[in-house]
């Protein structure tokens, strides 16, 4: 049977085909589909978890106790995992254990442009890198053959344009691996010095065992065209190449370890060897230090994605039909409803520096709202806010740190441990919108539910912030400007760490809305007030400021903006 | 995907929230029934939170990139009017692009800094380029619910392109959940109906 599915979707059909048993993931743009649909087969047994540390450690633990396991992320989230991936590289798995790792060339939603590809070669971790849907099943069960062959980890490599592509897939049945049995060893799953070093011989051995018998996978190919020039690529890049050129390639499907010798052999056949790849010059610099002639970065460059038209444009310098018109830009907004809005406009009226964090809060560095001032990582706005504190403890009483209730958990308690425990004076503000919303939605410890929505524990953050020692943990509605205001005053002068919670679900997750708000045109004085917000729904026209009946939703932040009393509860008849 | 001609190149464009996702994988469903290759590229993630958002749908006996390149689209499915405008250069000569007459100001507008086009129909009709305008929004709210425009908008192309109205209705039922199919079956047939005629 045939199915149109996303890479991520495949990902997780050849998990379930590969007869994995355990999959944990903590959620990250264009990683997340994998889990979630994942999470669909009950055969699997599925989880997010806190960040991306604990799940890939959660899938080390399943595979050292004897059960196919995967652990799934974005680009960023494999700095997280590193810890973890650089040791179990060394003591290697029981039963198979596949790292998938998402990259987001152009920065569709991340904070950089990383190339994951590195962890591989640092790691020596072999890593693959489907160019299709079918084949991000198929190298799914490849990798865990290649585990368990060579006791080793594998990464599965994505880029955007594949995990977030559909084509079709021929959909197998599952395989049910035998569990393995766990039995004590010391030298090889307990890594300290002694035994890791016995270890690290162990991974050179593999290594080079594996570089050996690359070609008995499969895994790459050669498409022989026109001889005056060969193309070394992966991924979606080869389907890049195959479209805009007639040359002839070489795809790589395991981008490492590379086999040298095929790829010497098919430079022989062409008269030219061009490597055509996105982000750094991974394949590239290998090539030339092992001695094969070739070139394509001083072309092609390290920045963006690709694309079929690119490519043309590079090669044969034939330019694609470009926007000639100035039209308004589009980036993207806080949704209408979105409790981050008020909280951010709040700061801003305050006039604080922002240290921002990842998740839809970001966007509050926007206009009209400008609230945010830096963004770095996961969790480390609160950091941020410790280091102007102690840089200078004047700036304890204007700076605040914003961090998502997801985020929080990710890796911002132990910022806030940080601070407590160094005598900080920094005020943290939680936006808490009861849910993961910027990857769309997911469950975390705070919501109380699982992935599959069991009820769970919920993580109380009230009580979690107490515990951790900040002197004041106080929750606000997040809608209520003037609270919101008022208590985070109060805080910021407060001589020791301080915790606002703000508090109201995602606008996303209310499915019957609040009445729709109108502005009464005759009370309505076009002073602009209610702009200020920045709300997608409240329009300007020459005629006035109508609210977009489509998009509003009735939070009613709108209508502590104007102070004539012209935003009104709309009829819900009309 | 007519009879005579299969390679079919649409890029659905509209802003982020708009349902452009459930609509690529109808005319994914529709390929598939139709027995073509067919390749979806979507958008996930930040974009998706009122940006401009762009799908590639292609549909082929054999689909290479997922990607469409700039001047190649058979068809532009847009559903906002500035998105129209904004990606119309995708379009190939005689291409047509179906326009939901909906406009969505983006921030810079609603702000007062940058101003909305006063006529894309006509700016676009004064590039040559063919265009199928549509009240998507009034067909989906007589059709139950202004969530379903992305149905009827599929329903135009549908019926533009001489996809039998079965086919359409086949590959919704693939797509949609039970408890929205009479709204939306509704909405694919408001669409189909209404078809203007492009030149």
């Amino acid at each position: 049977m045939k199915s149109l599915l996303l890479a991520n979707e495949a990902i997780a059909r050849g998990a379930y085909e590969a007869g994995v048993k355990v999959i944990s993931s903590y959620p990250g743009t264009p990683s997340t589909e994998i889990t979630e649909s994942a999470a669909k087969f009950s055969e699997m047994y599925v989880e997010w978890a806190p960040n991306e540390k604990v799940a890939l450690e959660t899938a080390i633990g399943a595979s050292f106790a004897g059960a196919r396991s995967m652990s799934c992320m974005k680009h960023v989230g494999l700095n997280v995992a590193a810890d973890p991936l650089f040791t179990v590289a060394y003591s290697g798995v029981n039963a198979g254990l596949v790292v998938v790792v998402a990259d987001d060339p152009g920065m569709h939603s991340s904070q950089n442009e990383q190339d994951s590809r590195y962890y591989a070669l640092s790691a020596h971790v072999p890593m693959l890198e489907p160019a299709d849907s079918q084949e991000a099943k198929d190298f799914v069960k490849v990798a865990y053959t290649i585990s368990e062959k060579y006791d080793t980890p594998v990464i599965i490599r994505l880029t955007t344009r594949i995990a977030h592509s559909r084509s079709y897939v021929e959909l197998e049945d599952r395989f049910e691996a035998d569990a393995k049995v766990f039995s004590k060893d010391v030298s090889k799953y307990v890594m300290m010095p002694a035994m890791a070093r016995g270890r690290h011989k162990i991974v050179e051995e593999r290594e080079k065992k594996l570089q050996e018998e690359i070609p008995n996978y499969n895994l790459n190919k050669t498409i022989i065209r026109n001889k005056k020039i060969g193309i070394v690529c992966a991924g979606n890049v080869y389907q890049y190449c195959k479209e805009a050129t007639d040359a002839s390639l070489f795809k790589l499907g395991l981008v490492y370890p590379i086999d040298f010798n095929a790829i010497k052999k098919f430079s022989q056949e062409v008269k030219e060897l061009l490597v055509i790849e996105e982000l750094e010059p991974f394949i590239e610099d290998s090539l030339k230090a092992n001695g094969i002639k070739c070139h394509g970065k001083e072309i092609f460059g390290v920045q963006g994605e690709f694309s079929v038209a690119y490519i043309r444009e590079k090669l044969y310098g034939k330019n694609p039909p470009k926007s000639e018109a100035l039209i308004p830009v589009r980036p993207p907004v806080m949704c209408p409803g979105c409790p981050h809005r008020s909280v951010l406009y709040a700061l801003k009226q305050l006039r604080l520096t922002v240290n921002g964090d990842i998740g839809c809060y970001t966007l509050g560095a926007s206009a009209p709202i400008s609230a945010v001032d830096a963004c770095v990582c996961m969790g480390a706005s609160i950091g941020l806010s410790h280091g102007f504190d102690k840089a200078n403890p004047e700036n304890s009483k204007k700076t605040v740190s914003v961090i998502g209730d997801s985020t929080f958990v990710h890796s911002g308690i132990t910022g806030l441990i940080n601070a407590v425990y160094n005598q900080g004076k920094s005020t943290i503000i939680i936006l808490d919108n009861s849910i993961t919303g910027m990857t769309g939605h997911q469950d975390n410890p705070t919501t109380g539910k699982t992935i599959r929505g069991e009820h769970t524990y919920q993580l109380n953050l009230k009580e979690l912030c107490e515990a951790c020692g900040a002197s004041s943990v106080r929750v606000v509605d997040s809608y209520n400007i003037d609270e919101v205001k008022k208590v985070i005053k109060e805080e910021l002068e407060r001589p020791s760490v301080s915790v606002v919670i703000a508090r109201r679900p995602c606008a996303l997750l209310i499915k019957k809305h609040a009445p729709y708000q109108k502005i009464l045109q005759d009370k309505c004085k076009n002073c602009g007030m209610c702009l200020a917000i920045g709300c997608p729904a409240i329009e300007k026209r020459s005629d006035g400021m109508p609210i977009n009946k489509e998009l509003c939703v009735g939070c009613k932040v709108c209508n502590q903006m104007c102070k004539f009393g012209a935003i009104v509860q709309g009829d819900s008849n009309e | 995907m007519s009879k005579n001609s299969y390679k079919t190149n649409i890029l659905i464009v509209g802003v982020g929230g708009q349902g452009s996702l459930l609509a690529s994988k109808i005319l994914g469903s529709i390929a598939n029934i139709m027995g073509y290759d067919c390749k979806l590229s979507e958008v996930h993630g930040m974009s998706q939170r009122g940006g401009s958002v762009v799908t590639h749908v292609r549909i082929d006996d054999e689909v290479i990139s997922p990607i469409i390149t700039p001047g190649e689209a058979d068809y532009i499915i847009a559903f906002e009017m500035l998105e129209a405008l904004r990606w119309a250069y995708y379009l190939k000569q005689d291409g047509v692009i179906i326009v939901n007459e909906q406009k969505i100001l983006p921030m810079p507008v609603i702000m007062g800094k940058e101003k909305y086009p006063s006529d894309v129909l006509n700016d676009l009709r004064s590039k040559n380029i063919n265009v199928c305008e549509i009240n998507g929004l009034q067909l989906a709210h007589d059709a139950g619910g202004s969530k379903s425009v992305n149905v009827v908008l599929i329903g135009v192309f549908c019926a533009l392109n001489n996809i039998p109205f079965d086919v359409a209705k086949d590959a919704l039922y693939l797509c949609v959940k039970k408890q929205f199919l009479d709204m939306n079956v509704k909405a694919l047939k408001f669409g189909y109906e209404s078809v203007c005629k492009a030149q």
